[in-house]
């Protein structure tokens, strides 16, 4: 059994330069006049067999899980080639997708999805920012964690479930704002409900498919993730800082402006884009509201709109395998952007004061 | 506690028994004020015997005044949002009822907390109105969600045939009491057991290799993790398709459903056990090392039982997301009406998927079906919940009380065993002669690997 030379933490290296470092003159001229200290023992530990099959298991899960994520971005990328090629950098650009004429591009696809998010995080951002207030600011005890764990349960309610309350309840249900909505505010652009020769369209069927409903629906889904990371941030606001506001005079809402709210920011920031990378990805709820639509439209309350997800879904089954290359790429862009907005999300919380320990 | 001071040449105080200085000698460190004075102290705090303390005050209940406020506003915030659709103008819909009334809601409690309080209460009280009606409108939304799908499924709920039956034979225009969900029921349990079969190893496995055996690679696996939460779901069917369907089996099969389910499951898993394992107390682990163990025995005898509950919670929870997703098995598994018990041939449904095929019909009797089944679904998710909550309400290291007196009793047996070894050196006949020689042995060979293992 030898001394392997593979440090496992960055303690071990210490631990063997500091074994080397003394041990080395001292092995030497042991027999030396001038050195009447005792011989330093090493406190290098050696590895018995089954540590070294424990770490060795340990690792190996853990490269696993490495390689299962690099051999989604790899496949999706290799497969996504033989299209890229024949579409070039027009991909991002092309709004139809018809790639059995080689004209194709995920324009309309990718503006539909960004509409849907960001219509989700307008519904998402104050109903989660409001709960994770209220979950650490307001109720107490027992009531809180009865919370805390509905919280967790709406995250876990499938996403099967969201679509069918949108479809069947919602859609009905939405209409009438809708319409009073592109009625009263029609002057802005994105709330005019038009049709082709610009005249304003008020039959519900011109509302019932909109990126508005999705968004809101997907608004839903994403609240819990948002939810659960402000909140993370805002239980670890210190309470020295807290009683120091209230000593000053502050009233609750005074302490959660001037104390809460700025420590949680990276929370806050964080956990926003968390939830936007979530409602990037959703697929099924999306895919059973909106009408499939290839083309931008700007007007998020009128029938018809897109998002990456639901193309793929909409289409697998009737690709050939070019098409099917063609829905890789597809997914490629949507699974770099998601990292993208992940990975953001994460170092913003990992730096931020409060989310030091909570990632 | 209180204790009272006879300070000499001080002018006493009336010792008038005083309600307030008796409350305030109760929480009064006596020590440190005797010495702050160098053992004098020069006020005498009167005795608070005989003084009645009256009823302990909720400091927390809102007073009668604030419950008017907010039960006036409710009301005039509703009054004026059926005025304003029945009367006076166009307005329909339940929504825009809602959001009137609410508004109304806001403005007049407003009002009605300004006409006695200043400027600053306004914004607290209204903040705090803000924030519960954000709560309120949440788990509103979770109930209202969960009792819709579970009302609109009582109508297929009922019939025995629904759980024993599949869709085999049973056409869109057959009635409820033909046909059922069998099949897909058995799919979800098959997928999810295979998920859960490659899931729990390789989660818990990388979870501890995070937090045991860290160093600069585990810091790069948990950021990966990290990002594989947010990995589209879709992206992982699509993943699968390609690299599993596409180069080998060549089919969509129940197990290229379980593997794109488990490229969900395993960073849930993986990020909710890490946190588990990160409660463990770091002390339990020294003493563990302090006695001697090796990494590994400490992790199996010591960690892992420790963060037992948690572990079970956080493999459940992720069961329960899994068990929900559709768009990775929408790609992968293949839709089918029959029973499929083999799962790497031939498609086989799971019960999201039950559900979204059958509400792509138009027919009234497939929609009711599509929401039994959806009811099935969360009635499944939420046992898990449930089930998850009631074994992971503890912390890691608190046991029930039967794991409580099994510990006991356990240390009671090596207590007595200790003493009775005691009892036998004591007497001479342990260690045997053997032992004895193998101690003398041990030095000049110190790599033996039986003696550092333990």
């Amino acid at each position: 059994m030898t001394e392997k030379d593979v440090f496992q933490t960055i303690d071990d290296v210490f631990l063997e330069n500091e074994r080397t470092e003394l041990l080395a003159p001292v092995g030497g001229d042991g027999g030396d006049g001038g050195t009447d200290a005792p011989r330093k023992r090493s406190l290098q530990s050696r590895r018995s067999r089954s540590d070294t099959v424990f770490q060795t298991v340990a690792f190996a899960a853990g490269a696993t899980t490495v390689g299962i994520m690099l051999a989604v971005g790899l496949f999706l990328s290799i497969r996504a080639g033989s299209a890229l090629q024949v579409a070039g950098i027009s991909f991002l650009f092309t709004q139809e997708w018809s790639p059995e004429t080689g004209h194709f591009g995920i324009a309309a696809v990718l503006f539909g999805t960004v509409t849907i998010a960001i219509i989700a995080l307008c519904v998402g951002f104050p109903l989660a920012l409001g709960t994770a207030l209220l979950l650490s600011e307001v109720v107490r005890g027992r009531v809180r964690s009865f919370l805390v764990s509905l919280v967790d349960l709406m995250a876990a309610v499938p996403s099967i479930v969201f679509g069918l309350w949108g479809v069947f309840f919602l859609q009905a249900a939405i209409v009438p704002v809708a319409e009073w909505i592109s009625t009263y505010f029609g002057w802005i652009p994105f709330f005019a409900v038009t049709g082709d020769d610009g005249a304003r369209l008020t039959e519900a069927s011109a509302f019932t498919s909109s990126a508005f409903i999705a968004g809101i629906v997907v608004g839903l889904m994403v609240v819990p993730t948002q939810a659960s990371v402000m909140r993370e941030a805002f239980s670890q606001a210190p309470i020295g800082e807290r009683e120091g506001a209230f000593a000053l005079g502050a009233t609750r809402w005074g302490m959660i402006a001037t104390v809460v709210l700025p420590f949680g920011r990276g929370g806050i920031i964080g956990g926003t884009m968390l939830g936007l990378g979530r409602a990037l990805g959703e697929t099924i709820a999306v895919y059973m509201i909106i009408s499939p639509l290839f083309s931008i439209n700007w007007q998020v309350l009128k029938t018809g709109t897109n998002s990456v997800s639901a193309l793929i879904a909409l289409r697998y089954g009737e690709a050939s395998e070019f098409g099917l290359s063609a829905l890789m790429a597809a997914g490629l862009v949507l699974f770099l952007i998601t990292l993208v907005v992940n990975f953001t999300a994460s170092s913003i919380v990992a730096r931020s004061r409060s989310g030091a320990e909570s990632l | 506690m209180t204790t009272t001071y006879e300070a000499p040449g001080s002018a006493s105080a009336p010792g008038g028994p005083d309600a307030v200085t008796a409350v305030v000698a109760a929480d009064f460190e006596t020590d440190e004020y005797e010495a702050d004075f160098g053992g004098e102290a020069p006020t005498r705090i009167p005795s608070s015997e005989g003084v009645e303390i009256g009823p302990r005050r909720g400091v927390r209940s809102a007073t009668l005044d604030e419950r008017f406020n907010i039960v006036g506003s409710l009301a005039g915030g509703m009054a004026l949002a059926t005025l304003l659709f029945g009367w006076i103008s166009p307005l329909t819909g339940v929504v825009g009822w809602f959001v009137v009334a609410y508004l109304a809601f806001i403005g007049f409690y407003m009002l009605l907390v300004s006409m006695r309080s200043d400027f600053q209460e306004v914004k607290d009280r209204v903040a705090t109105v803000l924030m519960v009606s954000a709560g309120v409108m949440l788990f509103g939304a979770l109930v209202f969600i969960v009792v819709y799908t579970l009302i609109r499924g009582s109508e297929a709920l009922p019939y025995v045939n629904f759980f024993t039956q599949t869709m085999e034979l049973t056409g869109p225009l057959d009635p409820l009491s033909s046909g059922g969900i069998l099949h897909a029921i058995v799919g979800t349990l098959i997928q999810i057991s295979i998920a859960l079969a490659i899931t729990v190893p390789l989660g818990i496995a990388t979870a501890v290799f995070l937090n045991e055996v860290g160093g600069r690679f585990a810091r790069f696996v948990r950021t990966i993790a990290d990002a594989m939460t947010a990995l589209p779901s879709i992206v992982a069917g699509l993943f699968v398709y390609a690299a599993i369907i596409q180069l080998f089996t060549h089919q969509r099969s129940g197990f290229a459903a379980a593997l794109a389910i488990t490229v969900m499951m395993l960073p849930i898993v993986i990020r909710a056990s890490d946190v588990v394992l990160r409660l463990v107390p770091g002390n339990l682990r020294e003493a563990s090392y302090a006695l001697g163990t090796t990494r590994w025995r400490t992790v199996w005898h010591v960690v892992l039982p420790t963060a037992r509950s948690g572990l079970v919670t956080a493999v459940i929870l992720g069961t329960a997301r899994g068990i929900g997703e559709t768009s990775p098995v929408l790609l992968t598994s293949g839709i089918t009406a029959v029973m499929n018990v083999n799962p790497f041939e031939g498609p086989m449904i799971s019960l999201p998927l039950q559900v979204f095929d059958f509400v792509r019909s138009p027919e009234p009797t497939m929609i009711a079906r599509g929401f039994g089944t959806a009811a099935v679904l969360i009635l499944l998710v939420l046992g898990l919940f449930i089930v998850a909550r009631v074994i992971g309400g503890r912390g890691p290291g608190q046991l029930s009380d039967r794991q409580r007196r099994n510990a006991q009793a356990e240390s009671l047996r090596d207590l007595q065993r200790i003493t009775m070894l005691d009892d036998r050196i004591y007497a001479g006949d342990y260690p045997p002669a053997r032992a004895t020689q193998n101690i003398v042995s041990t030095a000049p060979k110190p790599s033996d690997p039986e003696e550092t293992s333990l």
